[in-house]
């Protein structure tokens, strides 16, 4: 893993005024490493490959209830990384329909007690709060933009997808999924950075 | 008089509920190939590039173009001189939008109950608006409303005092507020005048207008342009990463309105805009 230091966008005193996206794509492997989701920088393109969860609204309120009546989930959270998202049905013969990123920040408030479970990675799209940025930086966490609508192409990187919990949720079922070079740029990362901010900002023009 | 089977409704909006899940039309893919060309941020470009192969990959057949494919929303104007046999007109379509959720593979995304969330599994209800018009056909124009693009839109009674100036600045700080989360370029639909409920359906008919095309007021139109330069000034692009192109059009109807108000609306759709339309 090299994480391209100092060509992100955002934190760590770079000069917000340009931010950058790096040609070359970072391969990350999931789930993450405490130092390498540290060392990620925002703006970075990344290719993510292994073992990713897909859970969105209804599981995430269902994660937070199970932890904070001190349960277990019925799956590891620990390094994992969670895409928000919910699949069209798989074609017979295909391991997943059409999954691009949901909006992220309506599961902004569930990002705290899951990154305290060990979650270390979320895949989605769209700005996330103050507060879950600053999260990420207690926790050493890292948040991935996918390209909202292109589900058809981004079901191209899942190689396989199995149902682990809730199935009673239909498209809303947590999956276990194994990711082969899914294509994202690192959003926000532990040091600060947000591509968001950034690049809105460089273009701004009112 | 002439009769239209409500078998017939189904199978049309079977039809057009799929057509909408897999095949961009050729004014939005249009639209997609102009932005890579104005669009001025490198990860702005690759990221409508990427729109483009997405779109190829979904015309192929196998997955849709978005994981979320959307509410069915059918606007119908039935011809006052047919008659519907067979079966009421909200079952009719929702027996088509059924349909093409297990043929089509579409996502179920509607929920019974918006407390209790429970999925309905298969896609249904539709939300149908009739009107009733002359003659003895039958016109249904289905728009797959994504759920990210819809929670982005805003409905406000600004004061007459707010004029057009106002209105200008209503939308753009919709647009603006909305961020990444809507799948930018938007498209952004806008209604002025009428009353509550009237102006948000004005502001979802707006985007029934072929893409790109201006009202045919000319003052209507160039407030159309001041709002997509505007818009694009905003600075948010394709994705929210930053950038040049954040709408691809405005589309501006208006009504009229009480003497004490300036109903605005902004119903805002992703860079998919995916309406389909027939007539029976």
């Amino acid at each position: 893993m090299s994480a391209e230091k100092g060509r992100g966008a955002g934190g760590e005193g770079r000069d917000n005024t340009s931010p950058r996206t790096s040609a070359e794509a970072v391969r990350v492997t999931a789930p993450l490493g405490a130092e390498e989701a540290r060392s990620l920088r925002a703006g970075t393109r990344v290719l993510i490959s292994g073992t990713a969860y897909t859970a969105r609204d209804a599981a995430h309120k269902r994660m937070v209830e199970i932890l904070a009546a001190g349960g277990a989930l019925p799956f590891d959270l620990s390094g994992a990384v969670i895409y928000y998202a919910g699949p069209t049905p798989a074609r017979p013969g295909k391991p997943i329909g059409s999954v691009g990123p949901t909006t992220s920040s309506r599961m902004d408030r569930y990002v705290e007690p899951l990154l305290a479970a060990g979650l270390r990675g979320m895949i989605g799209k769209g700005e996330r709060s103050a507060e879950v940025r600053q999260a990420l930086s207690r926790h050493g966490a890292v948040y991935f933009a996918a390209t909202g609508g292109a589900g058809a192409l981004l079901a191209r990187h899942i190689r396989s997808a199995e149902v682990v919990a809730w199935p009673e949720l239909g498209p809303e079922a947590v999956r276990r999924i194994e990711l082969v070079d899914f294509p994202a740029l690192i959003a926000c990362d532990a040091a600060g950075g947000d591509l968001y901010q950034s690049g809105r900002e460089s273009w701004r023009r009112a | 008089m002439r009769e239209i089977s409500a078998a017939d409704v189904s199978a049309a909006v079977e039809r057009l509920a799929s057509e909408a899940a897999y095949h961009l039309g050729e004014e939005e893919l249009d639209a997609l190939r102009q932005a890579v060309a104005a669009e001025q941020s490198e990860p702005g470009r690759a990221l409508l590039q990427e729109l483009l192969k997405n779109a190829e990959i979904a015309a192929q057949g196998e997955y849709p173009l978005c994981q979320d494919t959307g509410l069915a929303v059918v606007f119908v104007d039935w011809g006052q001189d047919a008659h519907l046999v067979g079966g009421s007109l909200q079952s009719a379509v929702d027996e088509g939008v059924r349909r093409a959720q297990k043929a089509a593979f579409l996502r179920a995304s509607v929920l019974g109950n918006p407390l209790t969330r429970k999925n309905t599994g298969d896609n249904t209800p539709a939300i149908v608006h009739l009107r009733m018009v002359p003659g003895e056909s039958v016109r249904i124009v289905l728009a797959a409303k994504g759920g990210g693009a819809e929670n982005m839109s805003r409905l406000e009674m600004l004061k007459p005092s707010a004029g057009a100036d106002g209105l200008v600045e209503f939308v753009v700080r919709a647009v603006s507020e909305a961020g990444a989360n809507p799948c930018p370029p938007v498209v952004v639909g806008v209604g002025a005048g009428g009353n509550f409920e009237r102006v948000a359906e004005l502001a979802k008919r707006a985007l029934l207008r072929p893409l790109g095309s201006s009202n045919p007021d000319p003052e209507l139109a160039a407030l159309e342009a001041r709002m997509l330069e505007a818009a694009n000034h905003t600075g948010v692009g394709p994705g929210g990463l930053g950038g040049t192109v954040t709408a691809l059009a405005v589309h501006l109807e208006t009504a009229p309105c009480h003497i004490a108000s300036l109903p605005a609306a902004v119903n805002i759709d992703c860079h998919a805009h995916r309406h389909k339309e027939v007539e029976l």
